[in-house]
């Protein structure tokens, strides 16, 4: 095949690994090109509305694998698009787990500390600030004020949202209409774009092989606009280096999909898969309870009835991020919104005579769907995931035109991951049936198994060569110019959301991949402020890059 | 008619005439049939109309061994899943959908769908849903949107400090 099209570096997908590497790198004086398979939305485009085929189904990606769902972003911007914004670091112990093979996951050279200045310069970009009780929604509240009536403790979390442009919608899945969600088309992307990265939607990275002078060729096909199983062209760019960002479900798939061409991949690839020890709880609350226990009430003077009003997760409880307990013994709690579809068919109906998830019990459940309350629990996994047979293209065989596909994620949750689930749908339970409250029961694994917004570590950092794909600055072993940056970077879950840690990572991985890329006579350089313009973060980090990069 | 009774065996409405057949009639309301179920399954978009009328045939077939395995007689002038009754149905879904079950992936996305039908009336824009009185967005309680069909909600705070928090929390507001 020949190919017409070459670049210097190539990234495939434009979540948070792709979007900040794609910036700094453009930024640096490299020329960028972004492929990313789902379709460029903005503004007005992010619809309030559930039908087939708007923004919800559009941007959004749901793959059904054989006891693991995974939810993520399918659109330019990734999982930022139709995230909830919760931004927190993850805290210290995690980079200390040492999961079922008895030794460090992450790489020695990461720490919380380490990693510090690389938060900074995500928190300073998006940015990321604190949710303050006065702009806490009432299930936030509701939620705090449960734990603090148990004797636990609360944390408004922080979030990259505008609060002053957020009018509490709850659309947030289906993407931001009012720009109050800081994601990715507000800060790291446009500014690609201001220093030349071209990003192309609807273009699928299928495999990599090699070219002739030790770069990499990019196969990809186009997808059509509406139904994303029809593919209307195909072609191929050579690059001198290839960041791959296509998310922790898909980016495992991509590799194993080159080793004909690209020679065998490491072991960790497509092993190890983390859904960040995800559960979620649905709390049926009594609103008399909420009035005369927790002495709640609105200002129209109903206690509650709010699940619908509100902005994603704002309160969580970190009671058990504690480090001297056992590991597996660690989550955090979260009170979260799931819009109805594919949030309410999971919920269980407490106490029921027949079937929990269906069934006439479970249309009156419905009934009392704004009493709802979802608590969020991210645990300590043990990275059971593993990818089986390879999809004829892409990472699933999609079902739907859009959105509804099935993969091939094998998750056999094991004892750890199942006692850390119990440990904490019990605590969740004391907090929230106290006094009569609510009555509580865990969302179904017998539908389409567990759930993860949070995949991670299907193609993971570390020291050990045997369980790691990717040294500490993320290049694959064995394929030198090739690094990952997404969250299948992640060695392990992190008891909190994700994001920002994916975020900081791929901001700590850049100054490696610009001295890559030099290496190969691309004229790069490291050094761009954030997207905006602001300089304190460079000015924190620049130190620690001083000698392994050249500016 | 087949795949109506099996949307109500999710989410039971109540008859639409008398003598309506796919429709068992144990709720006093409407569900998942009147929330459009069958519109969301036939729907383009959602991939699963290719397969209806296979589905439907299978249904009928683990029906009839369902009937045969427990005794019951069935009324030929409906199909085998119809002449089912409530608790019947309940059995048999249970059956399909249980995680051991190797058709099982079939009948839980039939399932999906019936329940996205009735509680985000997937196959219509969710203001017309609404304005037209969507059954399952009625009884869920979904709010209605503002004039320029978005939603906003202006009252959304408890506006108080609500619990202490974590002691161990840096300035940023991360856990330490
Ligand atoms: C509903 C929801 C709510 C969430 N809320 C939060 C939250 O509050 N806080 C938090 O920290 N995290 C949250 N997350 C998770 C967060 O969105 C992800 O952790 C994060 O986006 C992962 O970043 P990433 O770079 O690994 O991948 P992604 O952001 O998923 O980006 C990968 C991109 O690659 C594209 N892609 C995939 N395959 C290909 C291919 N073959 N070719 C080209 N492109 C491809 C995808 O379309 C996607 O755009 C949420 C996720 C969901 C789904």
């Amino acid at each position: 095949m020949t190919s017409s099209e070459s670049t210097d570096v190539l990234v495939i997908g434009s979540g948070f690994g792709g979007a900040i590497t794609a910036y700094h790198l453009a930024a640096g004086g490299a020329r960028v090109v972004v492929l990313e398979r789902g379709p460029w939305l903005s503004g007005e485009e992010f619809e309030h509305d559930f039908k087939f085929g708007s923004s919800s189904t559009r941007v959004f990606d749901f793959v059904i694998g054989d006891g693991m769902s995974v939810l993520s972003g399918n659109c330019v911007g990734g999982g930022s698009v139709v995230y909830f914004a919760a931004m927190p670091r993850a805290p210290r112990f995690v980079f200390d787990r040492q999961g079922r093979f008895g030794h460090r996951m992450w790489p020695g050279t990461i720490s919380r500390d380490t990693l510090e200045p690389w938060y900074d310069r995500v928190a300073e970009a998006l940015p990321v600030t604190q949710t303050g009780w006065d702009t806490v929604p009432f299930s936030g509240g509701l939620f705090g004020a449960a734990c603090d009536h148990a004797g636990r403790t609360a944390n408004p979390v922080p979030v990259a949202l505008d609060q002053a442009k957020c009018t509490n919608c709850n659309w947030m899945m289906a993407g931001c209409r009012f720009d109050a969600k800081r994601s990715l088309l507000l800060n790291y992307l446009p500014a690609a774009l201001a220093h030349g990265a071209q990003i192309r939607p609807l273009h699928e990275v299928q495999h990599l092989s090699r070219t002739d002078d030790g770069g990499y060729r990019v196969h990809y096909t186009v997808l059509d606009e509406v139904d994303y199983r029809v593919e209307v062209d195909s072609g191929t760019i050579d690059a001198k280096i290839v960041v791959i960002a296509a998310g922790a479900g898909a980016t495992p798939v991509i590799l194993k999909r080159s080793e004909p061409t690209l020679g065998p991949m490491p072991h960790a690839v497509g092993r190890y898969f983390s859904g960040n020890g995800e559960r979620l709880n649905t709390a049926i609350f009594d609103e008399g309870r909420i009035r005369e226990v927790l002495g709640l009430s609105r200002p129209d003077g109903v206690p509650y009835e709010a699940y619908q009003i509100g902005k994603g997760p704002c309160v969580a409880n970190w009671d058990k991020l504690d480090g001297s307990l056992p590991e597996y013994e660690r989550y955090s709690l979260e009170q979260l919104y799931f819009p109805p579809g594919f949030g309410t068919i999971l919920a269980q109906v407490p106490d029921a005579v027949g079937p929990t998830w269906f069934g006439a019990e479970k249309k009156e459940l419905l009934r009392t769907w704004q009493s709802w309350l979802t608590v969020f629990t991210m645990s300590e996994d043990d990275n059971e995931g593993e990818f089986g047979a390879l999809p004829p293209s892409g990472n699933a065989v999609r079902l739907s035109q859009q959105m509804l596909a099935r993969g091939s994620l094998r998750y056999q949750p094991t004892e750890n991951t199942l006692r850390g689930w119990a440990l904490s749908d019990a605590e969740v339970r004391d907090i929230l049936e106290r006094d009569g409250l609510s009555r509580v029961m865990p969302w179904t694994n017998d539908v389409v198994g567990a759930y993860t917004v949070h995949p991670l570590a299907s193609c993971r950092i570390g020291d050990n060569p045997d369980t790691s794909a990717l040294d500490d600055r993320h290049e694959l072993r064995d394929h030198p110019g090739i690094f990952v940056t997404d969250g299948s970077a992640v060695p392990a879950g992190l008891t909190v959301n994700p994001a920002m840690t994916i975020a900081a990572l791929a901001e700590r991985a850049v100054p490696g991949i610009v001295a890559a890329a030099r290496e190969r006579g691309v004229p790069v350089r490291y050094g761009a402020p954030a997207p905006d313009g602001a300089t304190s973060g460079r000015a924190a980090v620049l130190p620690l890059v001083r000698g392994t990069v050249q500016r | 008619m087949v795949l109506e009774a099996y949307a109500d065996t999710i989410l039971p409405g109540q008859k639409r005439w008398p003598g309506d057949r796919a429709v068992a009639g144990v709720s006093p309301d409407g569900g998942a049939v009147a929330a459009g179920a069958l519109l969301t399954l036939r729907s383009e978009e959602g991939g699963m109309a290719p397969a209806l009328d296979t589905l439907a045939d299978r249904l009928d077939e683990h029906a009839q061994e369902y009937a045969a395995e427990t005794g019951l007689d069935l009324d030929p002038t409906v199909p085998a899943f119809v002449s089912l009754d409530y608790p019947d149905r309940i059995r048999l879904v249970q059956r399909l959908t249980d995680p051991t079950h190797p058709e099982r992936e079939a009948w839980t996305g039939l399932a999906m769908f019936s329940v996205i039908a009735f509680d985000a009336a997937a196959h219509s824009h969710t203001e017309e849903a609404l304005a037209a009185g969507h059954v399952g967005l009625n009884i869920i309680g979904f709010r209605r949107p503002g004039p320029d069909g978005l939603w906003r909600f202006d009252t959304y705070s408890y506006g108080r400090q609500l619990a202490r928090p974590h002691p161990d929390t840096t300035p940023s507001g991360s856990p330490a």
